[in-house]
């Protein structure tokens, strides 16, 4: 692969140009094109199926590409730069057999790091985050969550500098769901890059700065979460005393009370001029809520209704295995 | 390639210390003893029913004055032809030699007998099951001349010399092929293990780890040198049993014939061929086991996979006797059979720098296995690159 076509940014942690991939001939990803900046904490957004694994995979260098290019800490080889990232698969996977801060050790000597000072490091890691019983103690012997803590700290063992995570939270309690989404914050506050992919909203408008949409292989929106949210128009929710009077060209036409309560996208002429035509038109305002949009909202916006369920049906999905 | 020789190193550690420490090795360990004792087991069964069969009584019912004649002729042959050489005989008094039911006799006796001689030495007659009779009627005429003659048989004196061209050729060759013979059963018992060898990875979705972090070449080399690694482990533990084994029941390995290259030469020789067997064979069978998507599939391709085995050494052991002919030179150039002919070699030509390049050559071809190996594990395992396909090995092999 080259880069005859695009120029990689050295303030990019990511680039990636156009990249297909099909499977048996069916297009799992439709043309990506991706930048991630360093020291963001980036999330993939989209429901299981949509392409988010396989365009990680393609940007780790575990499979090339069909079509297009990609940069990797501006390597179009991935692999090279092994040494500086991170990362935690979709599909969790540990030797059964090896002790737990043996395997943390491992996963950092696999990514450059002296072994001993891996194993050293490992240790400490499952004392500062309560797993000090465990440290001992074979894969197998460990529960599913503690499993999963420790293949996350081999991931970080070796300090890199970006880190991709594929569904990180899936199959966490709430508790440790909080315990990852420090974990992730803590190692943005160090400069570390953090790309993680989800298919629950919440966490990644808790935690991105930036984001990518992605559905049916194609990826509709990318970029700031206030950006996503804007595209929408605020929700007004308004109670009057009065339900006819001048001040009723300020609310859309075909906007209809529900008793004395008014339910509207924001004007495109803003905030000010409603408010003067409410109070200059005895409007009799009772209450007022300016609703700024969420993400849930953007997302159905930006990818479709059917994306949005079906992102939904795998949350409650993953709910119930939880 | 710095960092493909390190990161192999890495999964070779791991490996290894995951093998040698598991408690199944000690009975990988023990595995030679089994044949061991089956083998001393039936060997010793066989021997006695062999003397059973082998040794066999003919009743002897002749006049008594023959009969005494017939006893004193076997003594002296079994000095010279060895006491199991001869059937045993055994007196049957107050038996006529004329008698025309004889062959009742056969029965009738203390111990089973095989035949019964009557008449008499001179016109002697052999009564028994037409398969004994014509097995030992030359014996029963020999036995009949010598008693008739009366006299012992001639002693030979011996002259012996330490070693002519003739012994020395027919040496190299036993060499030659108790070499090859060793190579053989190691890599057959110990190169199979290796197809099974990514199922783990593949199974605890380990691999998307490795394939992330590290060449997939380096998981490959890593997993082979952790195989070899092991193997060699076994094949010290069981050579120095073997040693020690040998040293208290007395054999004398001075007595053993030297092969061409000198017994150190031929040591090493010995386990730099059977490392390049190992490698060579285990990168193609990695390569085929990582294409299996399960343990039943591995189990499947074992058949075949032995089979091919088979094919080559047969090809290398064909080739022995052969030395310069084509079919010789076939076998050393051919990756497969290339180490097991080249210790043939060693036993039986005494020039060196002929096995510098062999050793290079399938080190070579080990690599381009594994490259070859590497990239159709990528393609159809990783679903990596234009021709990804999303099918099990045996159903590709279907089409």
């Amino acid at each position: 692969m080259t880069s005859s076509a695009h120029v990689k940014t050295p303030e990019n942690a990511i680039e990636a140009h156009n990249i297909v991939k099909r499977f048996d001939g069916e297009l799992a990803v439709d043309g990506i094109d991706l930048k991630i900046k360093k020291g963001s904490i980036f999330g993939i957004l989209g429901p299981n199926g949509a392409g988010k694994t396989t365009t990680l995979r393609m940007l780790l260098g575990i499979i090339d590409p069909d079509e297009g290019e990609r940069f990797l800490l501006g390597s179009a080889d991935p692999i090279s730069k092994a040494h500086q990232v991170g990362y935690l698969p979709e599909e969790r996977g540990l030797y059964q057999s090896m002790k737990a801060f043996d395997a943390i050790g491992f996963m950092g000597a696999l990514r450059g790091l002296p072994l001993a000072e891996g194993r050293k490091r490992g240790r400490q890691m499952m004392i500062d985050h309560g797993l000090g019983d465990a440290v001992d103690k074979q894969i197998r012997q460990l529960s599913k969550g503690m499993a999963q803590t420790v293949q996350l700290l081999g991931t970080i063992v070796h300090d890199p500098d970006l880190i991709i995570l594929d569904e990180p939270f899936s199959g966490l309690d709430a508790l440790n769901q909080g315990k990852l989404e420090r974990l992730i914050r803590g190692q943005a506050d160090k400069g570390v890059t953090v790309i993680f992919s989800t298919h629950v909203i919440a966490h990644a408008e808790r935690l991105c700065e930036d984001i990518a949409i992605v559905a049916n292989g194609k990826i509709p929106f990318t970029g700031k979460v206030s950006t996503a949210r804007d595209r929408l128009r605020p929700q007004v929710h308004l109670e009057t005393r009065n339900l006819e009077g001048p001040w009723r060209s300020a609310i859309p036409a075909d906007c209809q009370p529900l008793g004395h309560n008014w339910h509207f996208t924001l004007p495109e002429s803003g905030v000010e001029p409603l408010l003067r035509a409410l109070i200059e038109g005895d409007a009799g305002i009772q209450s007022l809520s300016i609703e700024r949009p969420g993400l849930h909202d953007a997302f159905v916006h930006i990818a479709g209704e059917a994306a949005a369920k079906k992102m939904e049906e795998d949350s409650a999905l993953e709910g119930e295995a939880a | 390639m710095i960092e493909t020789i390190r990161a192999s190193f890495v999964i070779a550690r791991r490996d290894f210390s995951a093998i040698i420490l598991s408690k199944s090795f000690f009975f990988f360990l023990l595995g030679p003893l089994f044949p061991l004792i089956i083998g001393i087991a039936a060997g010793g069964l066989g021997q006695q029913v062999r003397q059973d069969i082998d040794q066999p009584v003919i009743g002897v019912a002749l006049e008594e004055g023959q009969s005494a004649k017939l006893l004193e002729a076997r003594k002296a042959l079994a000095k010279n032809l060895g006491n199991n050489a001869l059937p045993e005989l055994l007196l049957l008094p107050d038996t006529d030699p004329d008698d025309p039911n004889i062959s009742a006799k056969l029965d009738t006796a203390d111990k089973p007998l095989t035949a019964i001689i009557s008449g008499s030495l001179e016109a002697p007659l052999l009564t028994g099951s037409e398969q004994d009779v014509r097995r030992w009627s030359g014996k029963v005429a020999l036995l009949s001349e010598t008693a008739l003659s009366g006299s012992s048989p001639v002693a030979v004196k011996t002259g012996f010399v330490t070693e002519t061209n003739s012994s020395n050729k027919r040496g190299q060759l036993f060499t030659a092929q108790a070499g090859q013979a060793v190579l053989v059963l190691l890599t057959m018992i110990l190169a199979g293990m290796v197809l099974s060898n990514l199922v783990e990875e593949k199974t605890n979705k380990i691999i998307e780890i490795l394939a992330a972090a590290i060449p997939m070449d380096a998981i490959f080399l890593g997993k082979l040198f952790a195989m070899l690694g092991m193997a060699l482990v076994g094949i010290t533990v069981w050579s120095s049993l073997g040693l020690l084994g040998g040293s208290i029941i007395g054999l004398n390995l001075g007595n053993l014939p030297v092969p061409a290259v000198g017994w150190p030469l031929f040591s090493i020789l010995m386990v730099a061929y059977f490392s390049m067997a190992y490698l060579l064979l285990g990168s193609l069978f990695l390569g085929i086991g990582a294409m299996a998507t399960t343990v039943r599939e591995v189990q499947t391709l074992s058949m075949p996979v032995t089979m091919g085995q088979l094919l080559v050494f047969f090809l290398a052991f064909s080739a022995i006797t052969k030395l310069g002919e084509p079919i010789e030179w076939f076998a050393v150039i051919f990756p497969f059979s290339s180490p097991f002919a080249m210790i043939a070699r060693a036993a039986q030509m005494d020039n060196i720098w002929q096995h510098g390049l062999a050793l290079v050559w399938q080190a070579m071809f080990t690599l381009i296995i594994i490259r070859f190996s590497v990239m159709l594990f990528r393609r159809n395992v990783m679903k990596s690159g234009n021709s990804a396909r999303k099918k099990s090995l045996l159903a590709r092999i279907r089409g």
